[in-house]
């Protein structure tokens, strides 16, 4: 490639590159299609990267949480918690896994943001596959979600937890499906809701039941009947558990106390294997980015 | 130096081939039982720049974006760069720039990184992205601003950027709604050296709606639009000379004698308007010699005015388009209005 040399930067109009540089517009494809993806992943990135405030204020909650609320409510519940265990610990994959909640549902959000300002109509006018577009969001939000979750991951010291590379690991490749997964549920929220408030009105509304519901504050056995139901039929039960079972699998307990802590999902007695939880998570995923992808083919 | 890249389409027009870049004919969109657009059929030229003229609720920003495959037309075909907007939708929006009327900027990211995000998502081949943009940021003169964030660009800076990635991908046709709506008089007439401009550098055909009379006389052609149909097309010049009468305004030493002898010589109805004897007349500055050689009464100064498009809408459809606005605001407002009720 030759590149196009501007001798005197002075006076550009007279390097008349304009006839010079041709531009074809390749046909659609799988390669368009992906580098479409790509830079909409970028940009959610660069639009994270820029917002230091936003990577601050969504801390504070995961952090009131954990040290406030854990501490706090650890001398009456610590009781109940076999001797080294503090009720921090207990709660840390629960808060590990909230950390990331509000990051990805306000980085789908911003769908509804970008369509007030006009942005959204750029990327719906362009000869791209809308399925890429919204692939390339909900894996933005994933990442940045995740990377959010990360800063969480880094305080696991305090709160009593190793830093154990193959913990980490885990912890990081589950908290991606479940960022994964909460984008394409906003982005799939974002393809109806036209307004910003009431986008984020109504996802507060089902995010925190779900978070309450997920077992992430207490654990899932010994629990009344009703609430038994309920922490069931909550997707995010499915992969806080998964969590907590990572987290207790490096702390150095007894079986007897991993298994009255951390004793796993179950339907009416029967243990949810680790797989079928996790497959759960990323099934619903995948069923709500299909749904967000159908929905944005239908608009204009 | 040509830079040849990606995978080349023989699906696209040749450059350069002059034919029409958009043919419409016998349009209509209706929404529930109003009708935008009535009907309308018309021809542009590749290389034309060519404005849509109207009040607001003509029918313009439906037409606009029928051809941008924006909306779908209820019947009728209109095909840009040789494409149908309805069966070829995606090949359409490969060759088309489009300017909004508002901005459909990302505002917090710096403008490199939105005309960046424009290249990937159309696809521009890779090694073209880096001159292209140079480029094109040279021509709207914010190359050395391509570092800030959009936010901080004035009103009149973000409408040039939104022009500079309209032809990023270097599209057969731009279009632009309204490309100066909102703008203060001295941008607007930046944004149409711009305009000009890049209609010297590039091969492009230009289509662009206003509502702005003076605006339109740097078309190429115009259609006049009221009401969903076009009430005349044609060169600002041919509209103008079809309303026909040039005004012609003199300072004479006896207004009185001279509103007289125009009478008597030359037939004309002549009155005083703002302390000038006032008259109109075909081909106004032909008339001028004869008028000293004949009038018989001393002539201080002389002034001839040829009609404005504002003369042109009025003598068309016996309304100016001010006039026009005031309704078509308020049938606009009805309309949707009732479109929603039908809806629920």
């Amino acid at each position: 490639m030759a590149a196009p040399t501007t001798t005197e930067p002075a006076a550009p109009a007279e390097t008349d590159l304009s006839s010079l540089i041709r531009v074809a517009v390749p046909e659609r494809g799988l390669r368009q299609d992906l580098r479409a993806a790509g830079i909409v992943w970028r940009r959610e990135w660069i639009r994270f990267r820029t917002d230091r405030l936003r990577a601050v204020t969504s801390l504070i909650q995961p952090i009131l949480f954990l040290f406030v609320l854990g501490s706090g409510l650890g001398s009456l519940a610590g009781r109940g918690l076999p001797p080294g265990i503090s009720f921090r610990t207990f709660i840390y994959p629960g808060v590990v896994a909230m950390g990331v909640l509000f990051t990805a549902i306000f980085s789908a959000g911003s769908i509804v943001w970008d369509r007030e300002f006009g942005f959204l109509r750029e990327m719906l006018v362009a000869p791209v596959n809308r399925g890429a577009i919204v692939l390339g969001k909900c894996l933005g939000g994933a990442t940045v979600a995740t990377f959010q979750g990360i800063i969480v991951l880094a305080l696991a010291g305090l709160a009593g937890v190793p830093y154990n590379p193959v913990l980490i690991l885990t912890l990081i490749g589950e908290l991606l499906l479940l960022s994964f997964t909460l984008t394409a549920f906003g982005v799939m929220m974002a393809a109806r809701i036209k307004q910003f408030q009431a986008f984020m009105a109504l996802t507060q509304m089902l995010v925190m039941p779900l978070f309450f519901l997920s077992g992430a504050l207490y654990p899932l056995s010994g629990l009344p009947a009703w609430l038994t139901v309920l922490t069931r039929i909550d997707p995010l039960t499915y992969i806080v558990d998964p969590m907590r079972r990572a987290v207790f699998n490096h702390l150095n307990i007894s079986p007897a106390a991993l298994h009255k802590l951390a004793p796993g999902v179950s339907w009416g007695g029967w243990t949810v294997p680790l797989g079928l939880s996790l497959g759960i998570v990323a099934l619903m995923g995948l069923i709500m980015v299909t749904v967000a992808i159908m929905e944005f083919n239908k608009t204009e | 130096m040509a830079i040849q890249t990606g995978a080349e389409t023989s699906a696209e027009p040749a450059r350069g081939q002059r034919g029409a870049a958009i043919q419409v004919s016998n349009l209509i969109k209706k929404y529930g039982d109003i009708e935008a657009v009535r009907g309308i059929g018309f021809e542009v030229a590749a290389g034309e720049t060519f404005g849509f003229l109207g009040p607001n609720g003509a029918g313009k920003s439906t037409t606009i974006s029928i051809l941008c495959t924006l909306v779908k037309p209820t019947s009728g075909q209109a095909a840009v760069a040789g494409h149908d907007v309805v069966r070829e939708r995606d090949t359409v929006r490969r060759n088309i720039g489009l300017v909004f009327q508002d901005t459909t900027l990302d505002t917090y990211l710096t403008a490199e990184q939105n005309l960046r995000f424009h290249a990937d998502l159309y696809g521009v081949p890779k090694a073209a992205v880096a001159p292209r943009m140079r480029q094109v940021l040279e021509m709207v003169g914010l190359w050395d601003r391509r570092e800030s964030l959009v936010r901080t660009y004035s009103g009149g800076m973000q409408r040039r950027l939104e022009i500079a990635r309209g032809l990023l991908h270097a599209p057969h046709v731009l279009f632009l709604d309204e490309p100066t709506v909102g703008l203060d008089p001295q941008t607007r007439s930046s944004i149409w050296q711009y305009i000009n401009e890049l209609k010297q550098r590039e091969d492009i055909t230009i289509f662009l709606t206003t509502h702005y009379m003076d605006e339109a006389e740097h078309c190429d052609r115009i259609a006049i639009i009221d009401q969903g149909q076009i009430v005349a097309i044609d060169t600002p010049e041919a509209l103008k000379a079809s309303v026909g009468k040039d005004r012609v305004q003199i300072s004479t030493s006896d207004d009185q004698a001279a509103i007289t002898a125009l009478a008597d010589r030359f037939g004309l109805e002549a009155g005083i308007h703002d302390g000038l004897v006032t008259f109109s007349v075909a081909s106004g500055e032909q008339f001028v010699p004869r008028l000293f050689a004949e009038l018989g009464v001393a002539i201080r100064s002389v002034s001839v005015a040829r009609p404005s498009l504002d003369d042109v809408f009025m003598s068309y459809t016996g309304r100016t388009i001010r006039d026009t606005e005031a309704s078509a605001g308020d049938a606009n407002r009805a309309m949707v209005q009732r479109f929603r009720a039908g809806r629920r």
